[in-house]
């Protein structure tokens, strides 16, 4: 379980974050990492941005016609998202924070259940055991400690399972992710850290999060590795992960890495970005969009033409409609379930108020 | 038969566990190497491996969070927090998710985790040490919360725990971890959502749990000599209550008190205090009086004795009581 201390030059990520595919779409070389050169994995990685894109500007939509009460957008975080995800093999699992919908997206789970969290019909709708993808969840960095308690879990086992990690630059400060790195270093868990570094915790700016060199620079003091990537660049972050995920399953421990990408919405709809950022930064980050440049890059290679142009832009358009289609005007459920699940063995006092719910029910009672 | 103290009697359970159920670990700070500092872990780590018994990093959070992630993997762990008032780091992880889990997936993600937390003062331990936080546990949807005071309750309520799929808030009586019994093991006691009527009377029934059951019982023997008739009720499980045993003791005897050490205000009293006139009033002769630690923080080691309720306490709520 334990490892030998390794040298701290071997866990210091590299100065500039890796990149492969520059802002023009344009490949770029890597002394390390080279771009995935299989066509169809190139396509794939920009279905799943462009489906993740329409979802979750659906999303939007349906929380500002009241169908959602509040809604987290990953505008902009495409690529990091995307080309983590794809990095994993089917058994590996991820736990996500709240933000997630495109690594969701790319594990082929229906959005439409995750809406159901953001619509309020109940707090959760998926199966984490048959997606391999936990709760969404809220609590910031909470979940980085369950995925760290279950690569362990997974390793005792013997199963061949990596666990991944995904939080935000403002979650690196909270306590939870500092102790889920300190108790993955220690017991050497097959986990990824994968952090997108998305510039904004709500209001607070990342250098407000930290004094470090960079967020990825933590990871030596817990004698993990630390990498950084460029997260609009999906080649980069593919390539990234790919190596963190490989680090995790043969053996050599976790990895820490930060994506290096920007919240192109509010923190969510609740949220008005406009009273602490201005728009010469967020014009600035559109000039990176990561759909953009890979699209240029696809386009110029041949890897794609119009007619896959077509035929994504279609499935987009599906996948958004059948999101409106579930979640527009949702019912909720029976309200007596509020009592079905929170215990295997219920406490006596349950029966009475479920009872008592029942009968205001029966009375024609619709809720306050 | 022979004689068991109640932190062996724990560790004789957590032993049997493990040995009946591979999936059973145990993790936290101190508990391999040492054995815990009360002893209550020791030897499992020789016996069953560094898989098995975790010694962990010093961080709460990190116990509990991990936890939830090897539940999640299929484990069944038995987390230690070393002291009471070190649980409050592990709040967020315990109230937010350990309690929730199940709920949040409709059922689909079961924590079947037992919390130890040794809790409560009267050691002559420096600040920190001594805390009753059953409270926030009892008052938390979603959790189970188990207090013995008995070392064959101790072996019983901590298998039950184990096998449970819910999740156990485990507090056990620091200062009786020391009490003896003669006891056969395993034992198999009555299930812990049933409260246990300790003592017989007819007068007075005074509700206790954990630490606080010798001493309700102490005072009964005092109160003995008074021609006072106590009934003594160990609650043994605080979520959920056993009602049904709290209204029936109320009806033999019309009067109740409830001793815990923890603070008064919005304590494990005033619940049970709220079910007795709920479901009780026309028994009662007397207001249900609380004895308990008085509503400031734990006191310094010195003068713990004048803060935690005693048989001197208890028995001026009796006469109180039978005074009315």
């Amino acid at each position: 379980m334990h490892r030998p201390v390794r040298d701290p030059s071997e866990l210091l990520p590299p100065g500039e974050p890796v990149q492969l595919l520059q802002p023009d779409g344009v490949l770029r070389e890597h002394p390390e990492f080279a771009p995935v050169s299989d066509p169809q994995l190139l396509r794939s990685m920009l279905r799943h941005m462009v489906v993740t894109r329409q979802v979750d500007q659906e999303a939007i939509n349906l929380q500002r016609q009241g169908q959602l009460a509040v809604y987290a957008s990953c505008r902009g975080q495409e690529a990091a998202q995307v080309g983590s995800a794809l990095a994993l093999a089917d058994g590996d699992w991820i736990f996500p924070s709240y933000r997630e919908i495109g690594a969701a997206i790319t594990r082929g789970i229906d959005p439409t259940g995750l809406m159901h969290m953001y619509r309020g019909t109940w707090l959760a709708d998926h199966d984490p055991y048959a997606e391999r993808f936990g709760l969404m969840t809220i609590p910031i960095a909470t979940q980085v400690l369950h995925a760290t308690g279950f690569a362990m879990g997974t390793a005792m086992d013997g199963k061949d399972v990596v666990t991944v990690a995904y939080f935000g630059d403002g979650a690196t400060s909270e306590g939870d992710a500092h102790e889920a790195m300190t108790f993955a270093g220690v017991f050497n868990a097959p986990v990824v850290f994968f952090v997108q570094n998305n510039q904004w915790a709500i209001s607070v700016p990342v250098e407000r999060q930290t004094a470090a060199p960079s967020l990825a620079h933590k990871a030596v003091g817990y004698g993990i590795v630390g990498r950084r990537c460029d997260g609009n660049d999906v080649l980069a972050t593919y390539a990234v992960m790919s190596e963190a995920v490989e680090r995790a399953r043969s053996g050599g421990g976790p990895t820490l890495i930060e994506a290096m990408t920007y919240r192109m919405e509010s923190h969510t709809t609740s949220d008005d970005a406009n009273r602490y950022r201005g728009e010469d930064e967020v014009a600035a980050a559109a000039a990176r969009d990561p759909i953009d440049r890979f699209q240029a890059f696809l386009a110029r290679s041949g890897v794609i033409d119009d007619e896959f142009a077509a035929s994504v832009a279609g499935e987009a358009a599906a996948r958004s409609q059948q999101v409106r289609d579930a979640v527009y005007d949702a019912p909720h459920g029976d309200p007596t379930e509020l009592f079905d699940h929170v215990y295997v063995d219920p406490n006596g006092h349950f029966a009475g108020q479920r009872e008592q719910l029942a009968r205001e029910l029966a009375a024609g009672g619709g809720g306050v | 038969m022979m004689a068991v103290t109640l932190a062996q009697a724990i560790n004789h359970a957590l032993v049997d566990a493990m040995e009946a159920d591979p999936r059973v670990l145990v993790l936290g700070e101190d508990v391999g190497r040492l054995g815990g500092v009360f002893r209550v872990t020791d030897g499992l780590l020789s016996k069953f491996g560094e898989q098995r018994c975790i010694d962990t990093p010093l961080a709460e959070s990190g116990i509990i969070g991990a936890s939830v992630g090897l539940a999640m993997a299929g484990w069944r762990p038995v987390p230690e927090i070393q002291f009471d008032g070190f649980a409050y780091p592990a709040f967020e992880q315990i109230v937010s998710h350990v309690a929730k889990f199940a709920n949040r997936s409709r059922g689909t993600v079961r924590l079947p985790m037992t919390i130890r937390i040794p809790f409560g003062g009267g050691i002559g331990a420096i600040e920190h040490h001594s805390e009753s936080p059953e409270t926030y546990w009892a008052h938390t949807s979603g959790l189970k919360v188990f207090v013995p005071a008995t070392p064959d309750d101790a072996y019983s309520m901590m298998r039950e725990a184990i096998v449970a799929d819910d999740p156990v808030i485990f507090l056990e009586p620091k200062r009786r971890y020391w009490t003896k019994a003669d006891v056969e093991l395993p034992v198999s006691t009555a299930p812990a959502r049933q409260a246990l009527v300790r003592r017989d009377g007819s007068t007075v029934t005074v509700f206790a749990y954990g630490p606080m059951v010798k001493t309700a019982l102490d005072a009964a023997a005092v109160a003995d000599d008074h021609g006072w008739s106590l009934q003594v009720v160990d609650l043994r499980s605080l979520s959920p209550l056993d009602v049904d045993t709290i209204v029936s003791s109320v009806q033999q005897t019309g009067r109740a008190i409830v001793v815990h050490e923890a603070s008064r205000t919005l304590g494990m009293g005033a619940e049970i205090a709220a079910l007795i006139q709920e479901h009780a009033f026309y028994a009662l002769e007397a207001p249900v009086l609380r004895v308990t630690g008085f509503d400031t923080p734990y006191p310094p080691a010195r003068l713990e004795n004048f803060w935690l309720p005693g048989v001197d306490r208890i028995l001026d709520a009796v006469q109180q009581v039978l005074t009315y």
